[in-house]
């Protein structure tokens, strides 16, 4: 039985439960199940039971909103004022948040308690949830298995109901990836659609808040109260409130489906390209179409995409400097060498590569050759696009070119781990909505995720091909036996 | 061998907004430390940046001012370095395309009716935040850091290298200076350091067209310790040279306890400092509308003021130039013209540039102390043009105003008894006794003296107790000395 929270939601409103018994339930089911797990890095039963009892309250005096009550995880990159904020490091594996992310005031507004902080890749650099200081995350399909990342946290405890939605982030593929990985559904919006206040920085121009949870239509309810313009930051869009779900009873006669030949060639595995034509197969009995389209600079969006990330990380990380908050080493000579010794000992291996790679790019003599040619690069993914929806309403394809693989398995090649996210990093680069959904499984009985990608602001129109395909297949249902 | 100084200057100039470039915590100076600095000036994680408008606006101002190009389009980088006072570790400034391109600046170089016009050329005013202190003094083998100054707005004037000597250097800073104060950008507050120069100095042999090794003077905070330092380094470089060494570029601080500079980093040490377009921030658009909106705003400016005043009024190059050597000596002027009329144009700006300027300077007064006001001025020198005082007893009167003693230049004519004597035989009467009294200057005079005249008149007026009308002192003596 798979509780969303859609229907916690209508349990509280008929009075059949309180907030503060479903948060006690859930934090039961962290108990027991996160030591193997791993996803979360803080909880505080007590704050959140607190927060629980303020919601009931709030439904006591008839004040309450649409979620008011129903609980969800944080993952750990956004500043939550009085918790442990870590983003996966050792750099702040001691800086409780004074304040809150735009993020967090929104779901605190809506009256919605926070289950714990989940655990992420290191800054969300990785797509493993290898790279943590607080250790991987285990799928929950397959404990020998990797979550994906870097919200890697948020998507296993989606997966194995230990929450029953998570926030996470996408610079590169951070919430599709794993959530396909784990057999849940993720959503990234359009860049500007959720402010980035408060969320630590890995790549600015990539960054993007979304959704995390079992299926679409809670994506579009907890996008509702994600969403929304915000002063305080200035790439956040000023645009009116609008209901995600609105659309998501449409029918999908005459929908037009992009699918780019670039995302079904060589390199997909032979479950993953079949999940992903029987999902097609399904939407057109729904009647939706098919268009072939190209995207044909796709395949150097991993490339440009490794150039412009670390640029921005290796500048968004020059903060943690051991000056004023975080971690600082016991000993050093002078400030060079606090600098030095804080840095390297504050930051893992991935991090300190993908800082050096962004320094060298950026440096004086590179930047023309790198930053400036991989800007380039940018436009032209992002023109791929324009041209693509020309013929097509939303794109389609796999989320990754395979199921969840070994710990360890890719640890050692880090250009081969790169690779795990060559399906989903050119709708950073272009700054466009999409998102993950189960599909199926492949042969070991791991999830295969459907990604679906939007035109610009098309948020509402995607989860419409989501639910209606979601309405007509059970793979969100599935969950793995804990 | 001849040299040749080159000399460009980068000016910091702190504007007068009431909150921070990029957060709205407060500016203002001498709080307790760190009181002034809330989540984003300390750069916690996941703070970012918004613009201030207001710096903006000013930057706009300026640009219309030195009749510059003002990008429509222009865009914030970051600069990356590591130093405990810079938050973030980058600072946020416009390297690329910055808000202000290819101004001027004309600046009256030398004193009185020798001054020139020189025109400087300005490359180019960008913004950026300020970082904060590195206070290393108080605490024992440690380092306090106050970031309330961190993220402050300022402007950074930069000018091609086009002064040759200390002192236009110093014409042209402190005619920035005038002109940033003037149209109300920044406070000009030296000693706050709201107005910090940098000299980039080089020297050449006369005729050479391409430039030396420059050094860079950094941070130089009254315009004495510019000229001092430029003097310095001139020097230095040229014995450099003459001694058979090369000039290595550099940055130098000078120190105004012995009057030299000396090296902080040679280029070897510089920062790669890893510019890029900050990705928090959107380029910044300039509507036409906008520019206009502050256009309007804009006073009228030093050099205009200075043509109106010698095309209109008559006045020399140099009084347009003292009257407008500041927004306030230029009010003043202007309030006192109102009163008495522009036919006193020249008696208001004597009074301005001579007596004004010579009381203030006594007194090291700031001009907002200043006890005797334009009206109060006006009246004296009104008095002067009617005939009812001389010159002589006007500065009597303004010396009274100044002290206090009256409230207006007719009640003190009236209670001195100032007024002029003009009546032919009054004056005639004193220079009876005069003459009597004074038997050897007369003889000395008929005896071919020119001297002895003068001091006969001297002799009238001070029996006059100063108050006999000059002109009718000297016709009269003449007559009755049979000279006339």
């Amino acid at each position: 039985m798979t509780d969303t929270i859609k229907s916690l939601s209508s349990l509280l409103t008929e009075g059949k439960t309180s907030s503060v018994e479903l948060c006690q339930d859930y934090l039961a089911r962290i108990e027991r199940l996160n030591p193997a797990l791993n996803a979360f890095v803080t909880v505080d039963a007590e704050k959140t039971l607190l927060d629980a009892a303020a919601a009931d309250a709030l439904r006591a005096a008839g004040n309450a909103g649409p979620l008011t009550g129903v609980p969800i995880a944080h993952k750990d990159i956004f500043c939550a004022e009085g918790w442990l904020t870590t983003c996966g490091s050792k750099m702040l594996s001691n800086f409780v948040s004074p304040y809150d992310a735009h993020v967090i005031e929104q779901f605190k507004a809506a009256g919605m308690p926070c289950l714990g902080k989940t655990n992420m890749d290191e800054f969300a650099m990785g797509s493993s949830n290898e790279t943590s200081y607080y250790g991987p995350v285990r799928n929950p399909w397959d404990p020998s298995r990797v979550p994906g990342g870097s919200s890697g946290g948020s998507a296993a405890a989606v997966a194995g109901r230990l929450a029953p939605a998570a926030t996470g982030t996408d610079t590169g593929g951070s919430i599709r990836q794993p959530a396909a990985l784990t057999g849940i559904t993720g959503l990234k919006p359009t860049y500007g659609v959720v402010s980035r206040y408060g969320m630590i920085a890995f790549a600015s121009s990539l960054d993007q808040a979304g959704p995390m949870a079992t299926t679409a239509e809670d994506c579009g309810l907890l996008l509702n109260v994600m969403a929304g313009f915000d002063p305080r930051d200035s790439t956040s869009l000023e645009r009116g409130k609008e209901d995600y779900t609105r659309d998501l009873n449409l029918p999908l006669a005459g929908l037009k489906i992009g699918l780019p030949r670039e995302f079904f060639g060589a390199g997909l595995s032979g479950d993953t390209a079949r999940a992903v034509e029987e999902a097609i197969t399904q939407l057109k009995k729904l009647g939706a179409q098919t268009v072939e389209v190209g995207l044909p600079n796709s395949n150097l969006s991993v490339a440009a995409y490794y150039v412009l990330a670390p640029a921005e990380a290796s500048s968004n990380l020059s903060r943690f400097d051991g000056v004023r908050y975080g971690y600082r080493t016991p000993e050093y000579k002078d400030l060079t060498e606090m600098y030095e010794k804080t840095r390297a000992e504050g930051f893992g291996s991935e991090v300190k590569r993908r800082i050096m790679i962004g320094a060298y790019v950026l440096s004086h003599g590179y930047y023309d050759a790198y930053y400036l040619q991989a800007q380039k690069l940018r436009r032209l993914i992002a023109q791929d696009f324009v041209e693509a929806f020309k013929q097509c309403d939303v794109i389609l394809g796999p989320t990754a070119p395979t199921t969840a693989f070994k710990l360890g398995e890719k640890t050692a090649d880090p250009v081969e781990m790169y690779l795990s996210d060559i399906y989903t990093i050119a709708v950073n680069l272009a700054g466009l909505p999409g998102m993950s959904l189960p599909c199926g499984f492949d042969a070991q009985g791991l999830p295969i995720g459907l990604q679906l990608i939007g035109d610009y602001f098309a948020e509402a129109r995607m989860l419409n091909v989501a639910h209606q395909y979601q309405m007509a297949s059970d793979w969100h249902t599935r969950a793995p036996t804990l | 061998m001849q040299w040749e100084t080159v000399i460009g200057l980068e000016v910091h100039s702190q504007l007068s907004t009431k909150t921070k470039i990029f957060s709205g915590t407060s500016t203002a100076f001498g709080a307790e430390p760190n009181s002034q600095a809330c989540q984003v000036d300390l750069a916690l994680p996941g703070v970012l940046p918004v613009l201030n408008k207001g710096a903006v606006e000013r930057a706009i101002k300026f640009g219309l001012a030195i009749g510059a190009k003002l990008n429509r389009t222009n865009i914030f980088d970051r600069k990356n370095y590591f130093y405990p006072d810079l938050p973030k570790g980058y600072q946020i400034s416009q390297f690329t395309l910055p808000i202000v391109e290819a101004g001027e600046l004309t600046v009256q170089v030398g004193e009185g009716e020798k001054a020139v016009a020189k025109t400087v050329r300005i490359t180019r005013a960008h913004l950026e935040e300020d970082a904060g202190k590195s206070l290393h003094e108080d605490f024992h083998g440690m380092t306090g850091i106050d970031l309330n100054r961190a993220g402050t707005p300022l402007l950074e004037i930069v000018s091609e290298p086009d002064m040759r000597s200390a002192k236009e250097a110093v014409a042209y800073a402190k005619a920035l200076h005038t002109l940033v104060t003037w149209i109300g950008i920044c406070d000009g507050n030296m000693q706050e350091g709201s107005f910090r120069v940098d000299a980039n100095v080089s020297v050449r042999p006369l005729g050479q067209t391409e430039y030396g090794t420059r050094r860079e003077i950094k941070n130089l905070n009254s315009f004495k310790f510019l000229e001092q330092a430029i003097n310095y380094e001139v020097r230095w470089q040229i014995e450099q040279i003459e001694d058979g060494h090369r000039v290595v570029q550099a940055t130098v601080l000078f120190d105004p306890d012995t009057g030299e500079t000396r090296m902080m980093r040679s280029k070897e040490d510089a920062h790669d400092y890893r510019y890029f377009p900050d990705p928090d921030l959107l380029p910044v658009q300039l509507e036409e509308d906008w520019i206009e909106q502050v256009r309007a705003t804009l006073p009228e400016l030093p050099q205009q003021k200075q043509a109106r005043y010698q095309a209109d009024l008559g006045l020399s190059a140099y009084d347009a130039a003292v009257l407008t050597s500041s927004k306030w000596t230029a009010d003043y002027f202007e309030a006192m013209l109102a009163s008495t009329g522009e036919s006193q144009a020249k008696a208001c700006a004597n009074w301005v540039t001579g007596g004004l300027a010579a009381y203030l300077n006594q007194t090291s007064n700031s001009p907002d102390q200043c006890p005797v006001t334009p009206g109060q001025a006006a009246g004296v020198v009104r008095r002067v043009a009617d005939g009812t005082i001389n010159g002589k007893i006007a500065k009597e009167i303004f010396d009274a105003l100044w002290k206090g003693e009256g409230t207006d230049a007719d009640q003190i004519i009236e209670s001195k008894g100032l007024k002029q004597v003009s009546d032919s035989g009054a004056i005639e009467a004193i220079i009876d006794e005069v003459l009597a009294a004074n038997a050897k200057s007369v003889e000395e005079f008929r005896a071919g003296k020119e001297k002895a005249f003068n001091a006969l008149v001297g002799q009238v007026m001070k029996a006059s107790k100063g108050k006999a009308n000059p002109a009718q002192v000297n016709e009269l003596l003449k007559k009755k000395l049979g000279a006339g």
